[in-house]
């Protein structure tokens, strides 16, 4: 019996302890939130798709690019991939019964949505005009919008990610099966265990910050405002010591996702196994030592930016290693070009022209002319919307016959795959161009000769609402009428397709016995070793 | 899972939330770092507010229950009864509050007049006893709980009491840097 058919009430889904059923309460909650923070972004391109500023007001256009980065940032791309993907196969890729805490796990999913109704309650009150980074003294001073509210949302929600990365370590630590040593664990474990780390000790740091600017605006006593005597940069020092590394929460179990597809698409071993399980730790732990680089304009120590600069180029070290082992990876492979495929392949394209694009805004000169730019702008939505988005998609793709049992539609999965590329490079793309042109970030009007590249980035925009809509509606559609999938649709190696499609409750019939590393794939026939003999 | 199995994993899950636990109270040590070198003065003449006699007592206070609950923890392993010790810790904790509360309502006239870098100094005082005082409250839940299902703990089966004895044990640790830093400052710089 599926782990579907364990109940069928909804009572029987909000009381589950199941980190499957978790798993797809987290998507669907994630997948309203990413709707609802995208049509904040689509006002948002509608407004620009004209110089001057006649659909939104300033202050209306403020709110909507806040509740768009708040929306996108805390209850959308940090939760994806680890709370999604990751409690769904973290504990089937190991072996595992279930997560080491199932209860704390339901709990997580809990205050996520608890953190995510103060966040919809302060939209609904009237939004907030801060913007995602909720700079001090603004933010605690100045702002006559609904601040507090968003930040008790974000704060609460933070708890949500800080206890699904205690349970993703408890559990790869302690329930990985006989057999399974941490150099034959997938990559997609590694992963999602390094994003954990970062959840466990980069969340606090934020949670505390956000604490401090509410305590300093109720009170109007505090550390941040310069005009009580505080420091506005010591905000910043706080607010990126996270929201740097958040970035790699957001775009580790990126690459995990990727390095499951590439090796099962092109029927070849993952190339330099050990290589990418480094350049993961590497890239989470020097990403607790690059924050200062969000601060390059902001009058900290000229001599903290050098460094600060320099260990930021270090983070390209990792990220071309993995870059380079995926297409090494691909190399004399027999490569099948599925929809999960598709999406992986555009998230390795697009991440190496946002990481590329980092190594600008990392060069202390270059940022100076750069920094609230466009190019910015266009710069992390290659990493997090080309990067992690994509990966997700791929992910969702690639796993739905293991989480439903249903195949989906593959000509339109493809179809959707290449929408969203191209709408994703017709958006993003010429915000570069204006970026470097010199056009800045968060205003709802601009000169006329930005006009035609604001264009194409608008139309991009439709495009790309299109091919996140397709998926919704096939994915949808297959629940009930795809076709039923077999245990292992596309002959991978993992531990997640030895058991059934959909898995039993308690994920294996006995516990498997792992004999060796993961993607055992062959080029030469169909032939592939599978993790359990 | 076997009953070792599970004792494993909720200490280690325990320490991991501890690390988080640092990690919270990280901006608010950076903080006072902060605005203690740019104001040095004012924390000087803020500490001397303090009342040393009842900050000194409270830390030994604090002290003594972490010995309590060392004891407590010492007597499951052994499959003794840790009833008593924990209630002995409980009692110590509830103290260190009751003359915490008081200090804090001493402080308050003085706290509320403040200007400048002294009203930050009272914001960070305030700030960091008071989250220390919230953990401890949390710590006296769980130490309570304990107390109330301490039958159930044997040699064999403890893991509840090691976990909490822990997170107690953090707490005051945490103190132990709060009370040098609100309290002790003025005999370094004066």
């Amino acid at each position: 019996m599926s782990y579907l058919s364990e109940g069928y009430s909804l009572r029987s889904w909000l009381t589950t302890h199941d980190h499957k059923r978790i798993g797809v309460l987290y998507m669907v909650a994630i997948t309203a939130f990413f709707f609802l923070g995208g049509a904040a972004a689509a006002l948002m391109r509608l407004e620009l798709a004209t110089p001057a500023g006649d659909v939104v007001s300033a202050e209306t256009y403020n709110k909507l690019f806040t509740i768009h980065g708040v929306i996108m940032v805390w209850f959308f791309l940090i939760p994806s991939i680890p709370s999604v993907l990751g409690n769904f196969l973290v504990p089937l890729m190991i072996g595992a019964r279930d997560m080491a805490f199932p209860r704390l796990n339901l709990a997580s999913w809990y205050i996520y949505v608890l953190g995510g109704l103060f966040t919809v309650a302060a939209l609904v009150a009237g939004g907030v005009d801060t913007g995602w980074t909720f700079y001090t003294p603004y933010s605690t001073t100045f702002s006559d919008t609904n601040v507090i509210l968003v930040i008790v949302g974000v704060f609460v929600t933070g708890f949500s990610s800080i206890l699904t990365g205690l349970n993703i370590v408890v559990t790869v630590h302690k329930l990985r099966a006989p057999g399974l040593t941490w150099f034959r664990l997938p990559l997609f474990v590694w992963a999602n265990y390094a994003t954990s780390l970062i959840l466990l000790l980069a969340t606090p740091v934020l949670a505390m910050t956000l604490a401090l600017v509410a305590l300093e605006r109720l009170f109007h006593i505090g550390i941040f405002d310069p005009a009580l005597g505080g420091d506005p940069l010591l905000f910043q020092h706080l607010f990126w010591f996270y929201s740097h590394p958040a970035v790699y929460i957001m775009v580790l179990p990126a690459m995990g996702v990727a390095s499951e597809i590439i090796p099962c698409f092109a029927r070849r071993p993952v190339f330099g196994y050990r290589f990418m399980a480094y350049a993961i730790l590497g890239i989470a732990s020097l990403g607790f030592l690059v924050w200062g680089h969000h601060m390059f304009v902001s009058g900290q120590s000229m001599y903290a930016g050098i460094v600060f600069s320099m260990l930021s180029f270090l983070v390209a070290i990792p990220s071309a290693i993995k870059v380079f082992n995926w297409t090494a990876t691909l190399y004399k492979g027999s490569i099948v070009f599925g929809a999960p495929m598709l999406y992986a392949l555009g998230f390795v394209g697009l991440f190496t022209i946002g990481g590329l694009t980092g190594l600008f805004l990392a060069s202390l000169a270059l940022d100076v002319h750069l920094t609230d730019t466009y190019f910015v702008i266009a710069h992390f939505h290659y990493i997090m919307v080309g990067g992690s988005v994509m990966a997700y998609l791929g992910g969702i793709h690639f796993w739905w016959p293991k989480i439903c049992g249903r195949m989906y539609p593959e000509m339109l999965g493809r179809i959707a795959a290449l929408t969203i590329f191209f709408g994703f490079n017709l958006t993003f793309f010429p915000q570069y161009l204006l970026g470097w042109l010199g056009m800045p970030r968060r205003y709802h009007e601009y000169p006329p000769e930005f006009q035609l590249l604001n264009l194409f980035s608008s139309a991009g925009a439709a495009v790309l609402a299109v091919g996140y809509f397709l998926p919704l509606a096939y994915l949808g559609w297959s629940l009930f009428f795809g076709k039923t999938a077999s245990s292992n649709p596309w002959q991978a190696t993992g531990l997640e397709w030895q058991t059934a499609s959909p898995p039993p409750q308690h994920n294996f019939e006995q516990e498997p016995s792992v004999e060796r590393g993961p993607y055992q794939y062959s080029v030469r026939s169909n032939e592939y070793g599978s993790q359990v003999r | 899972m076997s009953t070792a199995a599970r004792s494993d994993n909720a200490l280690f899950g325990m320490w991991a939330f501890l690390a988080t636990e640092v990690l919270f109270f990280g901006p608010l040590f950076f903080g006072y770092v902060h605005a203690r070198l740019a104001q040095p003065d004012a924390f000087v003449s803020g500490s001397h507010h303090m009342h040393i006699v009842l900050g000194t007592l409270n830390t030994a206070i604090l002290m003594t229950s972490s010995l309590t609950m060392a004891l407590a923890v010492g007597a499951a392993r052994k499959g003794g009864p840790p009833g008593r010790w924990l209630g002995l810790t409980a009692l110590f904790g509830l103290v260190f509050l009751g003359i915490k509360a008081a200090e804090w309502v001493m402080e308050f006239g003085e706290a509320a007049g403040a200007a400048g870098g002294e009203a930050r100094f009272y914001f960070l005082y305030y700030a960091m006893t008071g989250l220390h005082a919230v953990h401890l409250v949390i710590g006296l839940g769980v130490v309570a709980w304990l107390w109330r299902h301490a039958k159930r703990f044997d040699a064999a089966y403890h893991t509840p009491v090691e976990a909490g004895g822990l997170y107690w044990h953090f707490v005051d640790v945490v103190w132990l840097f709060l009370y040098p830093m609100f309290y002790l400052l003025e005999r370094y710089s004066a």
